[in-house]
């Protein structure tokens, strides 16, 4: 067990005095950039990266540089999960699915539950992917080497199909709302021709609408107003504070440890193609509806329905280092800042990394570890003190929640423009909540409209046009058959009801 | 309820054929090495348009007695109360910059519509716009739009 | 005394608050530094190199800070230096679609709408393999494209009517095979895309596929530059940057080179370009610096002044021609 020995150097090195201070201090900076909207994992991270340059010329300096800014990275996807609970407004795009269920759970007074769900998931989906990290390393990366055009159109593919069907609204609503998503995701560079597309000649449209200015105004500023309706204060607020809840959720959430092991090899397997956290935190929602016995309340405030999501995104937000150490693909905007890092030190991430470099790579490993406990530990002392901000009361603490909103959608691009976009945003989301338009499908489309689009096309030109690519090999051929085969379902379980009820 | 149905239903309409029309330009077409810039916008549009016109119709048989008021005028004040603020200071931060613009909307939020007194008002959407300068411009090293307060104190 | 309570509400907010002394221009507020790509490319990362030796050095008493601005192929950061005019406090990094984006999109902007400050270095381009394919030379690996057909060999690059296409068709034009082109979002991707045979061939910069050939999976054949890169130490356990032959050597008469330089707005004075030079010109002399380009393997061609602004114009004339017969030129809007 060669492993374990390196690992346990490995521990030895991360856990200098001066390696813990580091990381505790990346954490609750991360958990800090998690919570501002708009200002990402990536940006935190690179907004850091020139601090970290002298740092890491002192000997074993990379190694400390690297854990300060993985854990700044963990921090985020912890903290990305509070303001989606508690305000409906997704911290981070990977949070976006976490709001389906902690945002109902918040307003019934449940906060501190959710928000424990939350923090719990994860770091066990943080710390499984770890544990694949160590011991499965080169077998993972080999296999992400498999990986062309058309085997990332079918992931994108089957987690679309895993997460749209069995909507509640009318059925051409939510095919409009989609179809708009998937319309905005085109703005901007068409990134196969480099020509321009639904932009009209105006400068601002020139980058696209960001997923994030959409997320912030459609669910953010869309469900300040429509609580609004009902007077000035916050569904919820009155949540009990009870210092024991931690203890209480954990009992409650070992009945949902199959949701947690398949969302975690969901989030892996997304985190190490590399398809992304936010596709992944989609396709375990997706997948935990249609599996529980408790799907169709799914949406109303289940525990498992926070645990799915958030076991899946750090899952697959930490399984994102591997291709990045290995191959050095990043398999997320913020991987991309860290292999930037990476290059800057003066380290070259690739297969040879792990040979050449083992006291900084069981480094960092030894620091996924210890910086997810330490995340963990911040994070869960912190939950009454978050619960406790629904209490402010709401003409203070909405003008406050709009400027963040403000601040977030500014940093995502340094455009006022956003700003404005967010307001209108916000304008649409709360008519189309109030007229039974769903959100979720759109959102999905935003984030994956893009990728899946250049992704097809990019197979279409490897293929000249031929559309069997699709099925060209066992991967492949697998993961598109599965997508339709899940796309289907709904109508196959219709046709048997029906059969069987004659 | 109606009406609001029918408008939103046109939008959607009006969107599609913005986006059928830009793609058209790109070229919609099937080409011999795969689809061109435009045909996925195209049929994306095509659909946008088509869900607008059902969901058009389907307002419009919305029979009158299950035609709801699409929001009370009470709620709606509310509502705008809010919406209108939010909108002026989102156009005010190009001109006075993002921290004095937070600082009068937090402030107008607290007077206009929880009543405190002055002083906590004060403190508060002053504290808030300074906590936030520290965090982003100094800590962070993250610009913010700023205006004339901020170079008059030579801050900027 | 109003000035007075300014200088004194100035100071007890920020400790920068003091006027500079009069004789040379500097800095007054935060310098942006903005790159018109997004964060974790080439040029982000040259940035934020700069960013840290200057910050490491103390080299300006100003915080400088790097702002990204990726949108529309990078079009949304020029514009927004072009409309900066006049303004001192920012400055930009430039990669080849300082030439391509105006001419592919018909976004209205132009070189000459921003004041050259300095050539920081050039990017180098390597024609790349799969190290399990039999071509040992670019002859062989063209002569085997050839012989494929036309459009059967896949060449894949960062980017559209960017710089990896453009280095593709001329390739085209020099020797009559046809690739396919496939775009990708980033360096790292195409590399990868390599490694796993889903293509036959890319134009990767050495730093992004230089780990791959440490470790076996790649074959450089040739350099796009005039002379053999500098840089004699092992890379590989047998070869070094300098062991691999130009392109010329192996008769394919095709030369390119990345612009990493460094802008300023139009209608800045000569006293503010002369103060960044300054600054850059510390940058360039740090062992940091010298550490970046040797790693990159970058051609360290630095121009300053006329002599820049005369190569700019002459890499225009270039990529217009380029672009004009791949049929890059774009409509506009």
């Amino acid at each position: 067990m060669e492993e374990i020995q390196s690992l346990l150097h490995g521990f030895a090195v991360a856990l200098s005095l001066k390696n813990v201070v580091l990381m505790f201090t990346g954490i609750v900076l991360g958990v800090i950039i998690g919570v501002l909207p708009g200002l990402g994992g990536a940006n935190g991270v690179a907004i850091l990266l020139p601090l970290t340059f002298s740092m890491a010329q002192t000997p074993g300096g990379a190694t400390s540089a690297i854990i300060l800014l993985s854990c700044i990275y963990w921090g985020a996807l912890f903290g990305g999960a509070i303001t989606s609970v508690l305000f409906n407004i997704p911290g981070e795009p990977w949070s976006v699915a976490t709001t389906f269920d902690g945002y109902p759970l918040a307003q019934q007074g449940r906060a501190g539950e959710a928000l424990t769900a939350a923090f719990t998931s994860s770091f066990v989906g943080a710390l499984i992917a770890v544990i694949v990290i160590t011991f499965l390393s080169p077998l993972v990366a080999s296999f992400a080497l498999e990986f062309g055009p058309p085997e990332f159109f079918a992931v994108y593919l089957l987690t679309f199909c895993a997460f749209i069907g069995m909507s509640k609204e009318p059925p051409f609503k939510t095919l409009a709302a989609m179809m708009a998503g998937f319309a905005l995701a085109a703005v901007g560079t068409d990134p196969v021709t480099g020509a321009l597309r639904l932009t009209f000649g105006s400068v601002y449209l020139l980058k696209g609408f960001d997923f994030l200015t959409a997320v912030i105004g459609l669910f953010g500023i869309g469900e300040i107003l429509l609580s609004l309706e009902e007077g000035l204060s916050f569904r919820g607020g009155r949540a009990g504070l009870n210092p024991r809840v931690v203890w209480q959720t954990w009992k409650e959430l070992r009945r949902y440890w199959a949701t947690a092991l398949r969302s975690a090899g969901l989030g892996c397997f997304m985190g190490v193609v590399p398809g992304g956290a936010t596709p992944a935190s989609f396709m375990a929602y997706g997948v935990a509806r249609r599996m529980s016995p408790e799907g169709a309340k799914f949406g109303t405030g289940k525990l498992e329905g926070v645990v799915a999501p958030e076991v899946a995104n750090n899952a697959a937000g930490t399984s994102a280092l591997l291709p990045m150490i290995t191959l050095g693909v990043p398999g997320s905007p913020t991987a991309a800042v860290l292999l930037g890092g990476l290059l800057i030190w003066g380290l070259q991430p690739g297969p040879l990394l792990f040979v050449e470099q083992k006291e900084f790579v069981w480094g960092l490993i030894a620091s996924m570890y210890l910086g997810n406990i330490a995340g963990l530990i911040v994070v869960l002392t912190c939950v009454p003190l978050f619960a406790a901000i629904l209490r402010i009361p709401f003409s203070v603490i909405a003008p406050i929640i709009m400027v963040i909103c403000a601040i977030g959608a500014y940093t995502v691009a340094n455009s006022i423009f956003d700003v404005w976009m967010m307001v209108v945003f916000g304008v649409l989301g709360y008519a189309f909540k109030k007229l039974q338009y769903p959100l979720a499908p759109m959102v999905l489309a935003i984030v994956l409209g893009d990728r899946a689009e250049s992704a097809f096309r990019q197979a279409m030109l490897v293929s000249q046009g031929d559309l069997t690519v699709f099925f060209s090999n066992a991967l492949v051929g697998t993961m598109t058959g599965l997508a339709l085969a899940l796309l289907a379902w709904p109508l196959v379980s219709l046709v048997f009801g029906r059969l069987r009820k004659r | 309820m109606k009406s609001a149905e029918a408008v939103v239903a046109a939008l959607f309409i009006l969107i599609g054929a913005l986006v059928m029309t830009d793609s058209v330009r790109l070229g919609f077409r099937w080409a011999d090495d795969g689809p061109q810039a435009g045909y996925f916008p195209f049929y994306v549009g095509l659909l946008i348009c088509t869900a607008g016109l059902v969901n058009f119709v389907q307002a419009l048989l919305i029979p009158p007695a299950k035609n709801g008021a699409f929001v009370e005028v009470g709620q709606l004040k509310l509502v705008l109360a809010v919406l209108v603020p939010t909108a002026v200071y989102a156009a005010l931060i190009a001109w006075i910059g993002i921290y004095v613009a937070s600082t009068l909307f937090i402030a107008y939020f607290m007077r206009r519509l929880g009543g405190y007194a002055w002083w906590k008002t004060a403190a508060v959407s002053v504290g808030n716009s300074v906590v936030f300068f520290v965090v982003f411009e100094i800590w962070f090293k993250i610009p913010l739009p700023k205006g004339p307060v901020e170079a008059f104190l030579r801050i900027h | 005394m109003k000035s007075a309570i300014r200088n004194a509400v100035a100071a007890l907010l920020s400790a920068a608050a003091l006027v500079p002394a009069a004789h040379a221009w500097e800095p007054a507020k935060t310098v942006e530094f903005i790159v018109p790509a997004g964060t974790g490319g080439g040029a982000d990362q040259m940035a934020r190199t700069i960013q840290a030796i200057v910050a490491k050095n103390n080299l300006m008493k100003q915080s400088l800070v790097v702002i990204n601005k990726p949108g529309g192929a990078g079009a949304e950061g020029f514009l927004e230096v072009k409309g900066a005019k006049g303004d001192p406090h920012k400055i930009i990094i430039t990669l080849s679609n300082l030439f391509t984006t105006p001419l592919a999109t018909g976004v209205p902007f132009n070189w000459r709408d921003l004041t050259p400050v300095k050539m920081m270095a050039l990017d180098q381009f390597v024609l790349w393999v799969n190290a399990s394919t039999p071509y040992k030379t670019a002859k062989e690996f063209l002569a085997a494209a050839k012989a494929a057909g036309p459009g059967k060999f896949k060449m894949a690059g960062t980017g559209s009517k960017q710089e990896d296409q453009i280095i593709t068709v001329a390739i085209e034009k020099q020797t009559g095979v046809k690739f396919t082109y496939i775009p990708f979002k980033g360096g790292g991707d195409v590399a990868v895309q390599l490694v796993g045979n889903h293509v036959d061939s890319t134009v990767n910069n050495p730093i992004e596929a230089v780990a791959h050939w440490r470790a076996g999976k790649l074959r450089p054949l040739c350099v796009f530059d005039s002379k053999r890169m500098p840089y004699k130490a092992k890379v590989t356990d047998t070869q070094s940057w300098a062991d691999i032959p130009t392109c010329k050597e192996q008769g394919l008469d095709v030369e390119y080179l990345m612009l990493r330089g460094i802008f300023m707005p139009g209608g800045v004075s000569n006293d503010q370009v002369k103060y960044y030079l300054n600054v850059l010109r510390k940058v360039q002399e740090s062992a940091d610096w010298k550490d970046l380009m040797e790693r990159g393997a970058f051609n360290t061609t630095s121009l300053e002044g006329k002599e820049y602004a005369d190569w700019v114009a002459r890499e225009e004339a270039r990529h217009v021609q380029l672009m004009k017969s791949a049929g890059f030129i774009g409509s506009g809007q």
